[in-house]
Parts: C-alpha cells; structure tokens; sequence
C-alpha cells in the first residue's frame, strides 16, 4: 500500500452551544442549565493513500459532513490531529481556524448557495488561484478558460453571472473553482444530491474522468449507496459520529458485516427490484446530544445485549482491510 | 380500469408570464384504482407538482386550469368552485407536502390541529375528534400517539413530522391521497419506514396515492404504475415492473441507464446529454428530441401516443423495442441485461 496522503488520526469534535446572556447569569446564580455539548464526531481514524477515493455514508446527524469539514480545514478537530502529507491541514487562532494548506479543496451540497450570485464566475474561479500566486492575474483569463472548458463548460461563459447556469452547471463552476487551486485532495460533500438524475450521471462521469486524469484523491460524503459504490475505492459507514464499519467497496457491498450497514441496505428502495417488502429499521435517529450509552446503534439494533449498552465496541479488523465496530464479532453481546 | 377511483383526463394547467404562456401541463392523462399506489416521476420542471396542485384545485393566478377534466366519485373537481372545493378537499381528497412544516403549524399542538382538521368536515365533539386524531396518529405508526397529540411540531423529528402530516391526510379517509415528495427530505432508514406504512395503509384501507417524485427507486419498490412526465407531458405510462423492466420511451430508458446503483463501479454511466429545457422556449413537436439518441425526422412533429400490452403507452414516434417476451416479475439481473 502507497504511503497515506492523508491521515485521520483519533480525531473528535465537539461542539458546544453558546448560551446568550440570560443563561450565562442564570448559570452564575447556579440555576442554569449545564452548557449543551454535541459529540459530531468521536475518535475517528482513517488513512486515505494517494490516489485513493474514501467514501462516508451515513445519515444526519452521523459526522460525515463535519469530518470532511475538518479535512478541509474549515473546522480544527477538538481532540486528535489530521495530517495531510504529514503537516497538519489547519490550525486555531484563538476563535478562527487558519488553514495551512491549499492542496485540499472543498466541493459542497449546494451549487446556488456556493456561488457568489453577484461575481462573474470567471471571477470566481479566478479569485483563489491568483491570491495564492498559482497564476498570474494577467494570464488568470486563460487559466479559467481553460478549466471552464476542462469541466464541460464553454469558455465563453466565463463573463457570466451564476443565475444564467443550471443546477448542473454550477457544480461544474463549483469543480472548476476546486481545481484551479491545483489541489491533491478533493473533499465532495453531497456533490450530487441536488441534481436530477440524468445530471447526476454527467456529475460523477466528469469526476470520474477527472480524478484519473489528475490523479486526484478524494473523500467523497453521500447519503446515497449508490452513488458512494459508483465512485469510492474504499467505504466507511458512519453513524453518530463514529465509523462503524470500513471496507474496501466490493466487499462491503457484497458482505456487510456491521448489523446497521446491513439494516440500511435493506432499507434503501432499488430500481430494478420491483415491489419489495420493507423491512426498515426500527426506531429514530437518536440526538446527537444525547448518543445512547455503549455502542451508539444498540437502542435499534435487533442483535443488541447487555454488553452493547455498557461497553463501546472499538473499530476491530474482521479481516484483510476489513473493519467493524461490533461486539457480535469479538466474543458475543452478553 | 373502470374501478379508478381518481381519472385525470387531458389536464392543462398554464401560466401566464412575462415570457408568454407556459404550458407546466399539457395534456396530462392517467387513472388510480382503489387501494393503488401510481408513481409520477419526473425531473425538475416536468410538471409532477404542478398536476398534483391542479388536482387539488391548489393552482392561483397566474396559473390556470385551462383545459381537460379531474374526475373524483363522477364528481369533475376542475368545475367546483370556493366551498363546494373546500367540501372536497380534506374529505374526499387529501394532500402531503413535502415539508411537513408546510402543512403543520409551528404554535399550535399536534392534538389543536388534527381536532380542527376533523371537525372541518365532521359535526363531532371534541373529545370524538380527538379520539380520531389519536386512532390516526397509530395508524401510521406512531408509539404513544395520546402523548403526541400534546407535543408541538418542533418537538417531533422529521420522520414523525411526516407521519403527522400523513395522519392528518388519512384523518376523513379520502378516496385518493397526493403525495408530492413526501419522503425526499427524509434519511434513507425513515424513508424506508414510511414506505412500509404507506403500502400498508393503502392495502388494507383501499386509500389511492398518486406518489409525486424524482426518484425511481421509490417508484419501482412503492408503486404499482408509473407515469413519467417530461416537459409538462406524460411520455410513459404502464405497470410500475413492466414500464423499469423494458422502457419503451428514450427518455425512461436514458432515466433508468444513469442510476449509478445498476452498474460495474466505475465505469463510465450512460448519460442523457445536455438540461432539460425551459417551458418558455420548447422545440417543436417532441419535447426530448434535441436530448434524444433515437430522434429522426418525424420528431420535430408532436409524436403520437402508442399503445402497447398491459395498458402501456408511449408518447413517442420511434419506441423501444420490448426486451423479452414475459415482461411481468422480473428480476433485478434480467433488467440489467435489459440496459
């Protein structure tokens, strides 16, 4: 295995409410509440290798998107640390977040809400490399033309505003904005969710081409198995702020060991099934402020002890680059 | 099917703007039998909405009903007007939003509301309306439903919420519920919930549901027909296994060949190419032509609906050739070879 690009090591985040005013006298008084803390995301740790596409699936509420916004740097991890290419991707500054590195690159959900509405988007796309001296701004309206047309766009578009382009093609502003920073690393967060689905297709075959082409490495989130077997080399299935289970993607599809990866599969409705008895898993989501005691999935569980209530159960390998966090496989749920 | 409780018959809704008339619905046709669940797929723009509100009688200025019937119980609702609407609305036919916040109110209890939704239609007490409010909360499967009725929406999750929104739809047992996305905000082991009790209720209460969505997964595990509609027309229609098993229309089969599920992982996903077009600017005759591998020379003419076996139809000149011979119960390896 190639040395890792990225290394996710034990890393957690933890975000606390703010109390306003009234509360912080009310705690003063002793009459307050204590303050809120979510647990988004508990002692993960995840190496991705040069070349490598990760994906991360889970429902709300599991980290997904906060992990991947600690990999690009927008959030510093609480406890723990992530390297990229052994330096440390961000930083704190008292209260901001100084990211260290413009060799990772976001690409988020919403391609409405990630554009400037009022820049024209060869500015946009050109506003990130030319502060950081990757291109000079005289030679910025070649570069841009170049990625626009790199991305599916045509290069003449670049003088236009966001509202003049559909769903699909503000995403490919989105990628082209991503790579002109020229980055290693992509971190997709839901990068098609938004999209129909005839669009989606031309999505993931621009980032399918792309990624052999630039020989990018990439987290990519998705709420959607379907799409995460499509494009990852490797999946980890998240859920309340914990990987439950990590595999290499063919066989996690074809053998999912950890009791929820199984329930959410049968869960998912497939074209091509027909009619199908539902089988779903039973009971809510819980909040991540309060995360259920010991292994987090066990109030829904149908293979659920006495030990997963008390015990949590560590990432185990089950076998070659296979992981899961199950008791049922080291020794039973007494 | 004489025993459709719901018939739609050539609807046109339009809108008046400044770019001119937009046909959102243009000719739309279909029918719900009792205790049928009907699939209305569709990317953005098609029309799916827009025909679920005009069956409701929920179009305003400036959009307009212009043309075609919606029989419910030999009743033609396109002709109610005001109260006789209202009558209707609620009792005999309901509607779920996607957003349940759109259909419950924030300061209002669960038990407040779903007591006015029943005595809307029904002279009862309040203790029977509550009473009824509580029997639907359990209904969709919701635990302790006398508790709930005191809770606030924001004190629900949105899985709950939905199943609300749901109970409030059932609350007069209509003839026909339309959904509209009811389960695209939702995570994927909520949404299987949903869909379980949704088959259930429609089994054993004989309720419709016309199920508006984008997503043909839930159509082909949920529905018992399908209609698909692209640029405000219904372009296929047909058993739900029959239409995902051998599409007959281009853009049903480029629809169905770009699930990524259904394919070798990365590999390179066969596309529709280019955007659905704007309702301001169609092309002429055949809507998908410009985007269509199969287009000829007849498409810039309006292309004829096609009947085929099992009560399909085609709004298409050059249709897809049937896959095999036995196109019931099919599995998901004989569709695979089909694409």
């Amino acid at each position: 295995m190639p040395a890792a690009l990225l290394d996710i090591d034990h890393v957690s985040k933890r975000f606390v409410k703010q109390s306003n005013i009234g509360e912080r006298i009310a705690a003063l008084l002793g009459a307050g509440q204590k303050a809120e803390t979510v647990r988004a995301v508990t002692d993960v740790s995840l190496t991705v290798a040069k070349g490598e596409v990760v994906g991360l699936v889970g429902e709300s509420g599991c980290g997904k998107s906060t992990l991947g916004r600690m990999v690009a740097g927008i959030y510093t991890p609480s406890d723990g640390k992530i390297l990229f290419d052994k330096v440390p991707v961000a930083r704190s500054q008292g209260r901001r977040t100084q990211k260290l590195t413009t060799r990772v690159q976001m690409i988020h959900q919403d391609p409405f809400a990630s554009l400037n509405p009022r820049i024209r988007i060869g500015d946009t796309v050109a506003e990130g490399p030319v502060a950081h001296s990757i291109v000079r701004s005289r030679e910025a309206d070649s570069y841009v033309a170049d990625l626009l047309g790199r991305v599916g766009l045509d290069p003449s578009y670049r003088r236009r505003f966001p509202h003049q382009f559909s769903g699909g093609q503000r995403q490919r502003i989105a990628i082209a904005r991503a790579l002109a920073m020229k980055p290693d690393l992509l971190v997709l967060d839901e990068p098609v969710a938004s999209l129909d689905v005839s669009i989606q297709a031309q999505v993931l075959n621009l980032f399918m081409d792309l990624r052999r082409d630039l020989d990018l490495t990439g987290i990519f989130i998705s709420h959607d198995l379907g799409v995460v077997r499509h494009v990852s080399d490797r999946v980890a299935i998240m859920y309340l702020g914990r990987i439950v289970e990590l595999a290499p993607t063919s066989e996690l599809y074809a053998n999912p060991n950890h009791p929820y990866t199984r329930a959410l599969f049968e869960s998912v409705p497939r074209v091509g099934v027909g009619r199908k008895d539902f089988r779903p898993i039973a009971g809510e989501i819980p909040s991540p402020l309060h995360p259920p005691s010991g292994c987090h999935f066990h109030p829904r569980c149908p293979f659920a002890g006495p030990r997963c209530k008390r015990e949590t159960p560590p990432l185990a390998a089950i076998g070659p680059g296979r992981f899961s966090a199950c008791h049922l496989n080291t020794g039973g749920t007494d | 099917m004489s025993d459709a409780v719901l018939r739609v018959k050539d609807l046109q809704t339009q809108f008046q703007t400044r770019a001119g008339v937009l046909k959102a619905v243009d000719g739309v046709s279909f029918e719900v039998g009792r205790g049928r669940i009907l699939g209305l797929v569709g990317e953005s723009g098609s029309g799916k909405s827009v025909t679920g509100y005009s069956i409701l009688g929920l179009i305003e200025p400036p959009g307009r009903i212009v043309g075609g019937e919606v029989i419910l119980n030999g009743k033609d609702l396109t002709r109610l007007k005001g109260e006789a609407m209202r009558q209707v609305r609620g009792a005999q036919i309901a509607m779920v939003f996607q957003d349940p916040m759109m259909t419950l109110n924030p300061v209002l209890k669960i038990g407040t509301q779903m007591i006015a939704a029943v005595r809307a239609h029904d002279n009862v007490s309040r203790k029977v309306a509550r009473g009824r409010a509580r029997d639907a909360l359990a209904k969709v499967g919701i635990p302790s439903p006398e508790e709930r009725l005191d809770a606030y929406p924001h004190q629900l999750s949105g899985g709950m919420r939905q199943r609300v929104a749901i109970a409030i739809a059932l609350l007069h047992s209509p003839a026909v519920i339309i959904a509209d996305e009811p389960t695209t905000a939702l995570d994927v082991s909520i949404q299987g919930q949903i869909l379980a009790e949704v088959r259930r209720l429609a089994d054993e209460t004989g309720t419709a549901f016309v199920w508006v969505t984008h997503d043909l997964a839930v159509v082909s595990s949920l529905a018992d027909d399908i209609c698909v509609m692209y640029a405000g027309r219904v372009v296929e229609s047909g058993p739900a296994a029959d239409v995902i098993a051998s599409p007959r229309h281009p853009y049903t089969a480029g629809l169905l060949a770009s699930v990524p599920a259904e394919h070798e992982p990365g590999t390179k996903l066969p596309q529709v190419p280019g955007s659905a077009p704007s309702l301001a600017n169609l092309p002429p005759g055949c809507a998908f032509a410009p985007r269509c591998a199969k287009a000829g020379p007849a498409c810039t003419t309006t292309p004829p609906v096609q009947h085929f076996e099992h009560g399909r139809t085609a709004l298409c000149h050059y249709p897809i050739e049937p896959v095999s011979c036995q196109p019931l119960s099919l599995t998901s390896t004989t569709y695979r070879s089909a694409s």
